[in-house]
């Protein structure tokens, strides 16, 4: 079946194009599902660490030219621009050094694409640390990896002694005459760590509490020093974007919104599973193309989570049409996040499905704002309340209210994640929250007469 | 925010001494960071004395850890109860951690929970059994979704569960014998389980692309 892109709301602008589906060919992770080895030599066979050599050639601002003309934006969530992010960085290294760090903590609900590439091409990651942090002047990199993926911190780890003993990173890396350290450092299991102040914090050895900003990591980072933390994927492409270029990375996906990129997709459908394909593919053949579609078919569909639980979900009249993109998300007050796509069809409890997001992050704040250690606890309860329709009608706006008092008010962004969802679910489900409040009612009556 | 338990003093080993294995994984671990920034060790070794010690690290062990790494006590305890994986109480040899966020949820996880409660009994945080062979902890979203829902034993996890699956991993453990981690239903990765939809023309070629074949041959 054909989307045709005439079917967006907007036409497209001069030059601008529905993403096609990826060719295999342009696909950056071919070992994604682990069909071959994840060791040195398969890695060299698919093409890792081929002239990484004639790279660290480069001067450093010329790599960071590159990766910016790429148009890479952070694939963790962010959507910042890396290479912009990495020019942020000091010019010239002087009493501190410079750190690179690897936020390996994937923990946002629905995203599970960083653990795919850990463990299957975790060689992509490690040449992108080399690289990026050549680009940035650091003396070392640290990969964050979160406490749970401990089979794969075992794989990272082999990896890292591979490299190490083919002399690709240490002293003198791939004999360009550059040091650089690569250290695997594990978390224990808090969300939290993912922000990366609260990153850099737990990585000091104290609890992942996020700092405020600015002071940015790029002046004060790990141990005071200047710092670029990346995600995952971001650093794994870029190895690729630096051997087929910047003009080739940018002639997939739609203008601002460039390359491929994994898509973690979860919950009601066929077939769950991670695929990389262009950003700006639409939603609907996402599903249908690799998912196997909605289960119960596409007039199945109820909502979508498109970015990962912190973003709003899209109902289905949105789905229908929308392109999976930072933009395209963003103007639908929604937004791409980690790519996370998680399915609801027609048989799902939408408002129990949200508390449950709910709740998470009332486990996960990490206490530091009041607005967000009692606002989350005070949603959690009034959200299981709502679940049973144990609520009066009011109390959605007083809901709705009290998310807007976090909202912008707390260090870290976490507040805002536990108060999107929320939200979106008032603006697209308001009738079903209401409804489940009168049925409730009208069965405490049945019940006080009887 | 959660509250974490910590061990009664009658639960609470008298010493805590690092093994020679651990001694050398903690020199190991504290070379990695810059000197002075010892402190960054903390949680490898709060994890070290974890695995010492059948999976919970006891007062003890918090105290050995500051003075290792000339932390006052406080601090490391505060990290100690930050973090989920910590145990600071006893637990069982199999330890459940079934997640139960939305992406599993929406995949089935009540029947995880409810096989767990149906055929150890086990439905409260931190509950164990009577033998004290299983103990349960309900936790957040694992970074498994495409392979949902998931339970993780100790340090693997089994995916694509349903009711029956989870019941022949507990039987199998019961026994004694650990399965081998990853898909319970035999999806290789996270993979369409239909079979693959992207990647296929170049299964034959051990993922190898043609730019990169005509780049490493001219």
């Amino acid at each position: 079946m054909e989307y045709q892109p005439g079917a967006q709301k907007k036409p497209l602008l001069k030059g601008q194009k529905a993403a096609k589906m990826l060719k295999d060919e342009d696909r950056i992770f071919t070992n994604l599902y682990g069909w071959f080895g994840s060791d040195i030599m398969s890695a060299r066979r698919r093409g890792d660490w081929s002239n990484t050599t004639e790279i660290l050639k480069m001067p450093a601002e010329k790599i960071i030219d590159v990766i910016r003309s790429s148009g890479l934006r952070g694939r963790g969530g962010g959507g910042f621009l890396t290479g912009l992010k990495w020019s942020f960085m000091p010019k010239e290294i002087k009493e501190r050094p410079h750190y690179l760090v690897v936020n390996a903590d994937e923990s946002e609900p629905g995203t599970c694409k960083d653990r795919e590439i850990m463990r299957h091409d975790p060689h992509k990651l490690i040449e992108g640390c080399l690289i990026s942090g050549f680009a940035i002047r650091a003396s070392t990199g640290f990969i964050y990896i979160r406490g749970e993926f401990y089979n794969e911190s075992l794989i990272i780890q082999k990896a890292i002694e591979e490299a190490y003993d083919a002399g690709l990173i240490g002293k003198n890396a791939c004999g360009s005459g550059y040091d650089f350290d690569v250290i695997l450092h594990r978390g224990a299991g808090a969300y939290i760590c993912g922000e990366e102040t609260a990153l850099l914090e737990s990585m000091e050895g104290k609890k992942g509490q996020p700092r405020l900003k600015p002071p940015f990591p790029a002046s004060v980072g790990l141990y005071g020093c200047p710092t670029t933390v990346n995600n995952v994927e971001s650093i794994a492409v870029i190895p690729t974007i630096m051997r087929r270029g910047s003009e080739w990375f940018a002639s997939i996906g739609r203008p601002n919104n460039y390359g491929p990129k994994i898509f973690s997709i979860s919950g009601h459908v066929n077939n769950p599973c991670n695929v990389e394909e262009e950003l700006g593919i639409p939603l609907r053949e996402l599903i249908d193309k690799h998912a196997g579609g909605v289960i119960g078919g596409w007039n199945n569909l109820l909502a979508v989570i498109p970015g990962g639980s912190s973003v709003p979900l899209l109902p289905k009249s949105v789905c229908n049409e929308i392109l999976m993109d930072f933009d395209s998300l963003r103007e639908v007050q929604s937004g791409l996040g980690t790519a996370a796509v998680i399915v609801m069809n027609k048989q799902t409890d939408i408002i129990k499905a949200i508390a449950r997001l709910t709740a998470f992050y009332k486990h996960e704040s990490c206490g530091q704002c009041t607005p967000c250690r009692e606002g989350t606890a005070w949603m959690s309860r009034v959200m299981e309340r709502m679940v049973r329709g144990d609520a009066d009608i009011e109390e959605i706006d007083t809901l709705e209210d009290v998310t807007r008092q976090i909202e912008g008010h707390t260090i870290c962004a976490l507040g805002d994640a536990a108060a999107w969802p929320i939200q979106g679910i008032i603006r697209n489900f308001r009738p079903e929250m209401e409804g489940r409040i009168t049925a409730y009612k009208a069965s405490k009556q049945i019940k006080n007469s009887t | 925010m959660t509250i974490k338990e910590i061990a009664d003093e009658n639960l609470q080993p008298k010493s805590f001494e690092w093994t020679d294995e651990s001694q050398l994984t903690i020199d190991k671990i504290l070379r990695q960071y810059p000197a002075g920034r010892q402190a960054s060790a903390v949680i490898p070794l709060l994890n070290i004395a974890q695995r010492q010690n059948c999976n919970w690290v006891p007062i003890k062990a918090i105290e050995l850890i500051a003075d290792t790494l000339g932390m006052p006590r406080i601090r490391v305890l505060e990290v100690a109860t930050f973090y989920t994986m910590f145990n600071l109480i006893p637990v069982g040899k199999w330890f459940l951690q079934p997640c139960t966020t939305t992406p599993c949820w929406l995949r089935g996880s009540d029947e995880v929970m409810s096989c767990i409660k149906d055929k150890l009994g086990l439905f409260e945080h931190y509950a164990s059994t009577s033998d004290g062979q299983f103990t349960l902890l309900e936790v957040e979203c694992l970074g498994v979704c495409a392979n949902a829902p998931v339970l993780q034993i100790n340090d693997n996890v089994y995916e694509d569960l349903n009711y029956d699956l989870t019941g022949k991993l507990i039987q199998s453990l019961k026994i004694g014998k650990m399965p081998k981690c990853g898909s319970m239903s035999g999806r290789q990765g996270s993979m369409p389980k239909n079979g693959p939809t992207s990647l296929v023309s170049l299964k034959n070629s051990d993922g190898v692309p043609t730019w990169c074949t005509k780049k490493t041959t001219s």
